[in-house]
């Protein structure tokens, strides 16, 4: 099968939309190890796309006040059981623009890849960036993930990401995210991972809260079964007047599985204000008992809550 | 319907029930009164089987079975469930999952109008913080009723509701009668207790008065019991 083919496959699987890379409104990039397969612009968007000797370098701008209608479709992946995939990523948006990036990053049947992702956001005043990024790594385990992210939100901007990696095996994930919020600026980080067997999951996410009333959100949501640990670092500086952050996570562990949660709160200016609420701890036992009493075994009753928790 | 025999049970050196039994008919509401921690919920999570709930001493039975061995999740389907004083949150489960745990092809709509709620507003939303006290309280109810169940243990349905709706509480404990089950309504307000058939008090780890219940609530308000060494009950 021709590897645009099997990446498409991939795609599906994860969850993609086949249709919406046929449809010539709807801008896409689709890259396998260090090979672009397939790209589409549209009006006011411009990206651009270089091979390196050790990967791919991706720039992606939205114009001035433009808005797309439809998402940005990414798709990264390593199709073979053994490779690397390091892509660089600069993503500006422009004063006032918007835009929605729905990303797919699938490993099927990784064995032994690595994929490292080194992304700079610049998000220019009033402008507005959505990045929901949905992972699949097969059953083997065999993945390393590396995402780092540095973004700048300049006044009154918004970024809202959300990281899934729900299906598969995690193998070992190393996520860090950093946020510097301006002037009236929001944030908001949301992770939500499911690890199994011996897979290794470290969280670091921050928002540095360095406008008067910027607004910042970490919500991370972690279930860990087998042998599985995670550690989840949570920091949120509020360092100007009406500054407010909460740093908010959730760890549920079944089996042998160990999870750590390191909130760190700063406040630097008297009128900021930043909270923060952890739980972690096997499943609730009067949920577990409610649920029963609505006649679900012990089992499904984990599986549901787990699944709520992750939703 | 459910019999409780005799039933002994103590949290560490605290006895809560002291020899204490008790007779629900199928079809009827029975209300079951008492003070502020005299055991009263210790007695429903004890019939729903609860974990840490099991009886030191005595049985219970459902439909003349010994049930005390069953887990919470053979008891709920044989047919007896339980709402809770205080409902749990769920993240991330909708109302509309959570009244078709058992019953998918239910119609989830119609239960929340039994309970008083707009479906339009409520079955998109998550059973989590979002919502008040009160409204899990109903949904609650909603999802109780949806099981069809055989016996329901109702824990202090009208706490967290406000007052004016209690009639619409009253209707709801009513529907589950009407649809066949036999209903434990546990309250300390008399005038909840009086929708019973029959009723009951529970003080000092024991049934000290049954009977219709306007006797057992003239009972309980005069303070008329005399059976128990109770500080509370004294009080």
């Amino acid at each position: 099968m021709p590897e645009l083919d099997s990446l498409i496959a991939a795609y599906r699987k994860c969850g993609g939309d086949e249709g919406v890379l046929a449809d010539a409104e709807t801008p896409h990039l689709l890259a396998s190890g260090h090979s672009v397969l397939s790209m589409r612009g549209v009006d006011g968007l411009d990206v651009q796309t270089s091979a390196t000797d050790d990967g791919i370098i991706i720039r992606v701008e939205l114009g001035e006040n433009v808005s797309l209608k439809q998402p940005l479709h990414l798709c990264f992946g390593v199709l073979h059981e053994e490779g690397i995939q390091r892509i660089t990523i600069h993503v500006r948006l422009m004063k006032n623009s918007a835009a929605h990036f729905i990303a797919h990053c699938v490993f099927p049947d990784a064995r032994k890849v690595q994929h490292i992702m080194d992304a700079t956001i610049e998000i220019e005043e009033g402008a507005e960036m959505r990045y929901a990024e949905t992972h699949y790594h097969g059953p083997y385990g065999g993945v390393e993930v590396i995402p780092k992210a540095t973004v700048v939100l300049g006044e009154r901007g918004r970024y809202y990401a959300d990281f899934s990696l729900l299906e598969g095996r995690v193998g070992t994930l190393s996520l860090d995210y950093a946020v510097r919020a301006g002037k009236e600026a929001v944030a908001e980080l949301s992770a939500r991972v499911f690890g199994h067997g011996c897979d290794v999951i470290v969280l670091r996410e921050k928002i540095v809260l360095e406008g008067e009333n910027a607004r910042g959100l970490i919500k991370t949501r972690i279930a860990l079964e087998g042998d599985a640990s995670a550690e989840v670092t949570g920091i949120t500086e509020g360092n100007a007047a009406g500054a407010r952050g909460h740093v908010d996570c959730t760890e549920i562990v079944k089996d042998n599985a160990v999870a750590r949660a390191i909130p760190v709160v700063s406040v630097i200016h008297p009128d900021a204000k930043v909270t923060h609420e952890a739980a972690i701890g096997s499943v609730d036992k009067k949920q577990m008992e409610t649920l029963m009493a609505h006649g679900l075994t012990p089992e499904e009753a984990v599986d549901m809550i787990v699944k709520g928790i992750l939703r | 319907m459910v019999e409780l025999r005799n039933i002994f049970f103590q949290a560490g050196a605290r006895k809560i029930l002291d020899g204490c039994s008790l007779v629900v008919r199928p079809h009827e509401i029975h209300a079951l009164l008492g003070t502020n921690g005299v055991g009263k919920s210790t007695l429903g999570y004890i019939i729903m089987g609860c974990e840490g709930y099991q009886p030191t001493a005595g049985e219970i039975l459902f439909r003349g079975e010994v049930i005390n061995r069953l887990g919470i999740s053979e008891r709920a389907r044989r047919g007896i469930t339980m709402t809770w004083q205080e409902p749990v949150r769920f993240e991330g489960i909708s109302v509309r999952d959570y009244i078709s745990l058992r019953n998918p092809s239910c119609d989830e709509a119609s239960y929340l109008r039994l309970v008083g709620l707009d479906p339009s507003w409520y079955l998109q939303r998550m059973v989590d913080r979002c919502l008040s006290g009160g409204e899990r309280k109903r949904i609650e109810l909603a999802s109780a009723l949806a099981l069809h169940p055989q016996f329901a243990v109702l824990d202090e349905p009208d706490s967290g509701i406000d007052m004016l709706s209690f009639d619409d509480i009253v209707h709801v404990i009513r529907l589950f009668r009407d649809n066949g089950a036999s209903v434990l309504l546990i309250t300390h307000r008399p005038e909840l207790a009086l929708i019973a058939s029959s009723a009951s008090q529970l003080c000092g780890g024991r049934i000290v008065c049954t009977g219709s219940p306007r006797e057992v609530t003239d009972f309980f308000m005069a303070k008329k019991c005399s059976v128990c060494t109770e500080v509370m009950c004294d009080a």
